[in-house]
């Protein structure tokens, strides 16, 4: 980060990263069906912030707390934005959308959102859901390379 | 011209017509391989440099320029081989020669200067001389204008003299540094400039007079910095960026004499965008403060501290913040370091003041992003010196307490905390001798209250932390009082038993282990007493079993980690026994867990412990006669079979005390070899004198085999034998060996049970590495040999396995000494391959001959371990391998594979890739054979190789991959992982070599996201983001 930019929340709130998950006897069991669950859809921890060199688990703007449905194929995911006018909170939904759409099986419906009330505009939350707009989003070389970026 | 040149030759009648011809085809003829001939003719004294010179006299005289400029090539060329020889007189005549042919035609002056940079090396040089030359050089030269070779000739001329004639150069004053300024100003090659480098370091080291030239030669300097420079590829003069960087630093930090114009430029540095030129600057300003006086800095601390302070707080990069935080120490040391006058300020305490401004606040925040950079600054200017850390501390800790009392969040009060221990950590390098008092006893009261009442919170990450603050004050030499220590002790022991968290047991096990190295005796008043009426407790009855073999556990794990002194020792070591001793008299007592926990105990008692003679003595008197005797005692009571049997008879009792004893008798030598002599009589004769509760029959026969079903309980006794003896150091001689040896041969080719005869034999194999070469041990291995043949060879016999297991263990002490007859037992452990029963166990046996052992015939007991054996063994023997591959029935080939992939998969990484090319093809078959093993050890001997893959791999893409792809299918969860981690590792290959594999391998990758196994999904799940990005914007 070079001298010239400011950036819009130089000294945010950093939160505890969890650990990563504990190896349970019955995931090393071959005969055991192991369901996709809240805790797995939570690799989007790991996405950087676009400002910060900072996970969202870090900032918070992730939380453990998504609704998954093996059976019915849905994923849900609301993310708070640091401030309330975060610029970058179209970009941060849609890393995430991205980054589940490579990690889950195309069954999956999957759903990402702004938490309401946590931003002045829920704009961002019409273009996450327009499936058309997300794959122009991804035509679109600088935007992609940002998103990749985020997810490196 | 040629025609009168000849006619004039007849003149000089000294010359030797070979020399005229040589100048002659030298000047006319152009052939430079004369001059070599010339050179080495002088040398041989068929002619001298003064007859060369006058044969040379026509061509020097020359109005050709070219011809002038050839006479004189030939003239230094013979110079640069011969200037040893050369007189005083005769340097002096051919330097006033040089010098005036500077002066001459442009193009004569190459050859002039080698020339020239040859009678720098004489050692003839008249006094003056380097004076006049480099007046001369300096004046008549514009070096810059030279080409690469010629401008490296001025500087090897200064840096020779440099060397020989520092007085004369001093002596040119000012000039000579203005000289070297202007002859380097522009230089561009790399390999030019570390010698003008050299050449400035020099400078500065050795006192040359800069004069007014100084900041002149900053400027000519400094100018490269931050070196910017990638070497062409496959470079021949192998110059990297960071020896240019290395050399320019130290010309740059060489002097407190540049302070002043290097401290703003790597202000200005600071500001770039480049990564690599910030982490040069923020180094090269450590390196440079280290001569500088604080008036050196004064002026620019403020805008140091501000570009320092930016990187620390915004950094992206750790290496960046290292680099800062070292800065910052260095800073701080360099003004604590300076005497201070009367009259000027204290910049130390300027410069802290700046720090504490810019970083105290933030340490109150402590759930916002700017602690930790606040934390680490402050600890960076900490760790200095004494005094800056006598400020920092004394403004920082007593708010910090303050605020932790004034919180109550949890995890505000714990990153307190650990900004405290941190804090108390940071002084460690700086509490010297010359201040017995620790900078932390003014605020030990404060701090330890804060530490108890942490302890005795239930949230267990801020107990956790609360543990590594008090070792931290443990750690503080005199601080903590016996008064504190004992409260100390009491917080860890009621924690030990009982708090349920593992996490916070570990804590609590490994800070009770730092407190009893400094103080041992609360330990043993205290610690050690309550854990030992807690642990041989009865409480079988009561409903909390569960969490009495928890508590138990600890309190084992507990007392290995305190037992660092020998005081300790004495009394932790006894309660183990007894735990041992009364699982044995009540085996419903404790769990066979628990028995292995205390031997664990007892092990890394016998690891840790200091050695000396009262650890020894305990050792072998105590610890190993007792543990012996319990095990024989539980197996010659289970002879009667009745009730139930001590757990001290089960085979994982019995492997957990054997690395108790030969850690012993490996570490602890003072009286090992008088137990082990013991020992030995023991097994052999029955003689049980030495054993404590000596109530046993007279004649117990361990090594003998009897009738009885039971009689497996004495004859697995072995494996504590081989700790006894295996152990020893080599020079040791171990009484009745060879009857030993025949008698382990015995057991171990006829026993039936499989834990008595293995160990039988690594005990033998154990012994047998360790005997002198000599026709004895050649008689036993061939003895061994025989022997074992005769019963493979019999394919009826039921101990083939016995013999086979004998076998392998003898080829591998073999192989580990290098012993020439272990090629015989290679060649039959090859044919075995063939065999139908014993062929998989052959090819898995391959893993054992290449793995480190942990209980015998390793460096830790003395075992007379080569290096690079495995290296030996595979050069050795791949050969075979591949041949007896190919030769192979088809059903047995997977045995040959399995075999392959076992050795390739333990030999070093480097020897791993440069004997890939001749395997590839081999375990590019074995990925497809359809047995499991031989799969999943192909895929984990290969991942490690694809992390840096060699050429012939990538040659080999297509195969690889579709083979990859194919098993990512299979029905073992292991194979899908390992293969999905193989595909990962290839998405680190060069980009353009698997781009076109890009949608195959993401398509493959799809269906693993959806697996049944979630563990198998998360290797999908990264090697498919890695793929993503290959290729992509912002990816790779």
């Amino acid at each position: 980060m070079s001298e010239g930019v400011i950036l819009e929340n130089a000294n945010p709130m950093i939160f505890q990263r969890s650990g990563d998950r504990m190896v349970t006897a019955s995931e090393e069991d071959e005969d055991v069906h192991d369901p996709i669950d809240d805790r797995e859809i939570f690799l989007v921890r790991s996405i950087n912030d676009p400002e910060h060199p900072l996970t969202l688990e870090e900032l918070n703007v992730v939380e453990l707390d998504r609704q998954v449905n093996d059976t019915e194929s849905t994923a849900r995911v609301e993310f708070t934005p640091t401030i309330p006018h975060c610029s970058m909170a179209t970009l941060i939904g849609l890393s995430i959308k991205v980054k589940l759409l490579r990690s889950l099986p195309d069954r999956f419906k999957i759903d990402v959102h702004i938490t309401p009330g946590a931003h002045a505009s829920e704009e961002a939350n019409k273009q996450l859901a327009d499936k058309e707009r997300v794959a122009a989003a991804l035509e679109n070389s600088s935007l992609l390379e940002v998103v990749n970026q985020c997810l490196s | 011209m040629r025609n009168p040149q000849r006619s004039d030759r007849g003149t000089m009648a000294a010359e030797s017509p070979f020399l005229l011809s040589l100048v002659e085809e030298f000047v006319s003829g152009l052939q430079d391989s004369k001059a070599k001939d010339t050179a080495t003719a002088v040398k041989d004294g068929q002619f001298t440099v003064l007859q060369l010179v006058e044969a040379l006299g026509q061509s020097l005289t020359s109005s050709q320029p070219h011809t002038r400029a050839r006479g004189v090539q030939l003239l230094s060329e013979v110079l640069q081989d011969n200037y040893g020889a050369l007189t005083e007189r005769e340097v002096e005549l051919l330097l006033a020669f040089y010098e005036n042919r500077l002066k001459d035609h442009y193009v004569i002056t190459p050859p002039v200067l080698r020339g020239l940079l040859a009678l720098t090396k004489s050692r003839k040089l008249p006094p003056g001389s380097a004076v006049s030359m480099l007046r001369s050089v300096f004046q008549d030269v514009h070096v810059q204008s030279l080409m690469l070779a010629e401008r490296a000739c001025v500087y090897n001329m200064l840096i020779n003299l440099m060397e020989s004639r520092e007085d004369e150069l001093k002596g040119l004053g000012a000039d000579f540094v203005f000289g070297f300024v202007q002859s380097m100003d522009g230089e561009r090659d790399p390999r030019n400039l570390l010698l003008a480098f050299q050449i400035a370091r020099n400078i500065l080291l050795r006192g040359y007079n800069m004069g007014k030239f100084t900041e002149e030669l900053f400027e000519v300097t400094s100018c490269y910095f931050p070196i910017d420079f990638s070497p062409p590829p496959n470079d021949p003069h192998g110059i990297t960026k960071e020896e240019l960087t290395q050399a320019l630093r130290a010309v740059l930090t060489g002097t407190p004499k540049f302070a002043k114009f290097l401290l703003p430029l790597i202000i200005e540095k600071l500001d770039s965008d480049v990564q690599s030129a910030k982490l040069d600057s923020l180094q090269t300003l450590a390196a440079s403060v280290g001569q500088y006086e604080h008036g050196d800095l004064a002026e620019f601390l403020e805008g140091l501290w501000s570009s320092l302070r930016r990187e620390v707080f915004q950094t992206s990069s750790e290496k960046i913040e290292a680099a800062g935080l070292a800065a910052v120490a260095a800073l701080t040391s360099c003004l604590s370091r300076s005497v201070l006058n009367s009259d000027s300020e204290d910049s130390l305490s300027s410069f802290l003041g700046l720090v504490l401004r810019d970083c105290k606040h933030h340490l109150f925040e402590p759930d916002l992003k700017l602690v930790w950079p606040s934390a680490k600054l402050l600890q960076a200017a900490c760790s200095a010196s004494y005094r800056a850390a006598h400020s920092i501390t004394s403004a920082v800790v007593p708010p910090l307490v303050e605020q932790y009392n004034s919180r109550t969040q949890c995890s505000h009060r714990r990153t307190l905390l650990e900004v405290a221990q941190r804090f108390i950590q940071s002084t460690a390098s700086c509490q010297s001798v010359d201040h017995d008092e620790s900078l932390f006893s003014a605020y030990k009261d404060s701090l330890c209250s804060l530490v108890f009442s942490a302890l005795s919170e239930s949230n267990s990450s801020l107990q956790i932390t609360a543990a590594s603050v008090l070792t931290s004050l443990a750690q503080q030499p005199g601080l903590l009082l016996d008064s504190d220590i004992e409260l100390a002790v009491d917080h860890l022991t009621r924690l030990l038993l009982t708090d349920e968290d593992e996490r916070v047991s570990v804590a609590v096990v490994e800070c009770a282990g730092a407190f009893a190295e400094r103080h041992p005796a609360a330990f043993i008043t205290k610690l050690i007493p309550t854990l030992k009426k807690e642990m041989l407790s009865d409480r079988r009855e009561s409903s909390e079993l569960h969490s009495h073999h928890a508590v138990r556990q600890r309190c084992l794990s507990a007392l290995a980690a305190v037992s660092v002194r020998a005081s300790v020792v004495m009394e932790s070591a006894p309660i183990l026994l007894d735990v041992l001793g009364s699982a044995h008299a009540d085996p419903d007592r404790f769990s066979v867990d628990e028995v292995v926990c205390a031997c664990l105990s007892l092990q890394r008692i016998a690891e840790r412990v200091q050695d000396g003679e009262d650890t020894s003595r305990c050792f072998h008197d105590v610890i190993v006669p007792r543990l012996l005797s319990l095990a024989l005692q539980a197996a010659l009571q289970n002879d009667g079979s009745s009730g139930r049997r001590s757990p001290l008879v089960e085979e994982e009792v019995l492997s957990s005390m054997v690395p108790v004893i030969s850690t012993a008798f490996s570490r602890l030598q003072t009286f090992a070899e008088q137990t082990a002599s013991r020992a030995v009589s023991l097994f052999l004769d029955g003689d049980v004198s030495f054993l404590p509760d000596n109530s046993f029959p007279p004649r117990v026969q361990l090594l003998q085999q009897q009738q009885e079903d039971s009689s497996w309980c004495q004859t697995q006794l072995v494996c504590l034998l081989m700790a006894c003896v295996c152990s020893l150091p080599r020079s040791v001689a171990l009484s009745q060996e060879e009857r030993l040896l025949s008698e382990l041969e015995e057991l171990s080719c006829s026993c039936r049970h499989p834990f008595s005869y293995t160990s039988a034999a690594k005990c033998f194999a154990g012994l047998v590495n360790k005997k002198p070469q000599g026709p004895s041990l050649d008689r036993l291995i061939q003895g061994v040999i025989k022997r074992v043949s005769s019963e493979l060879d019999r394919p009826s016999s039921p101990l083939r396995t016995q013999a086979f297991t004998l076998l392998i263990w003898v080829a591998k002490a073999l192989l580990l000494r290098y012993h020439p007859l272990f090629s015989a037992l290679t060649d039959k452990l090859f044919t075995l391959l063939d065999d139908a029963l014993l062929g998989p166990m052959a090819a898995d046996s391959f893993s054992l001959l290449m793995s480190d052992s942990a209980d015998v015939l390793n460096r830790g007991c003395h075992a007379d371990v080569r290096i690079m054996y495995r290296q030996r063994f595979f050069s050795e023997n791949s050969a075979k391998l591949v041949q007896g591959f190919n030769a192979a029935p088809q059903e047995k080939k997977a045995n040959y594979l399995k075999a392959l992939s076992n050795i390739v998969n333990k030999l070093p990484k480097q020897v791993q890739v440069s004997e890939l090319p001749a395997l590839l093809s081999l375990l590019l078959e074995a990925l497809t054979c359809p047995d499991e093993g031989v799969q999943l050890s192909t895929l984990s001997c290969l991942q490690p190789v694809l992390i840096n893959p060699p050429q012939v791999l990538v040659l080999q893409l297509e195969a690889l991959v579709s083979r990859l792809l194919a098993l990512i299918g299979s029905p073992a969860m292991k194979i899908r992982m390992a293969s999905i981690r193989c595909v990962l590792a290839l998405s680190r290959f060069p980009a353009h070599e698997v781009l076109p594999f890009r949608s195959r391998v993401l398509r493959a990758l799809a269906p693993p996201l959806n697996d049944r196994k979630r563990l198998v999904r998360r290797e999908a799940v990264q090697a498919r983001a890695e793929w993503f990005l290959l290729g992509s914007p912002g990816g790779r």
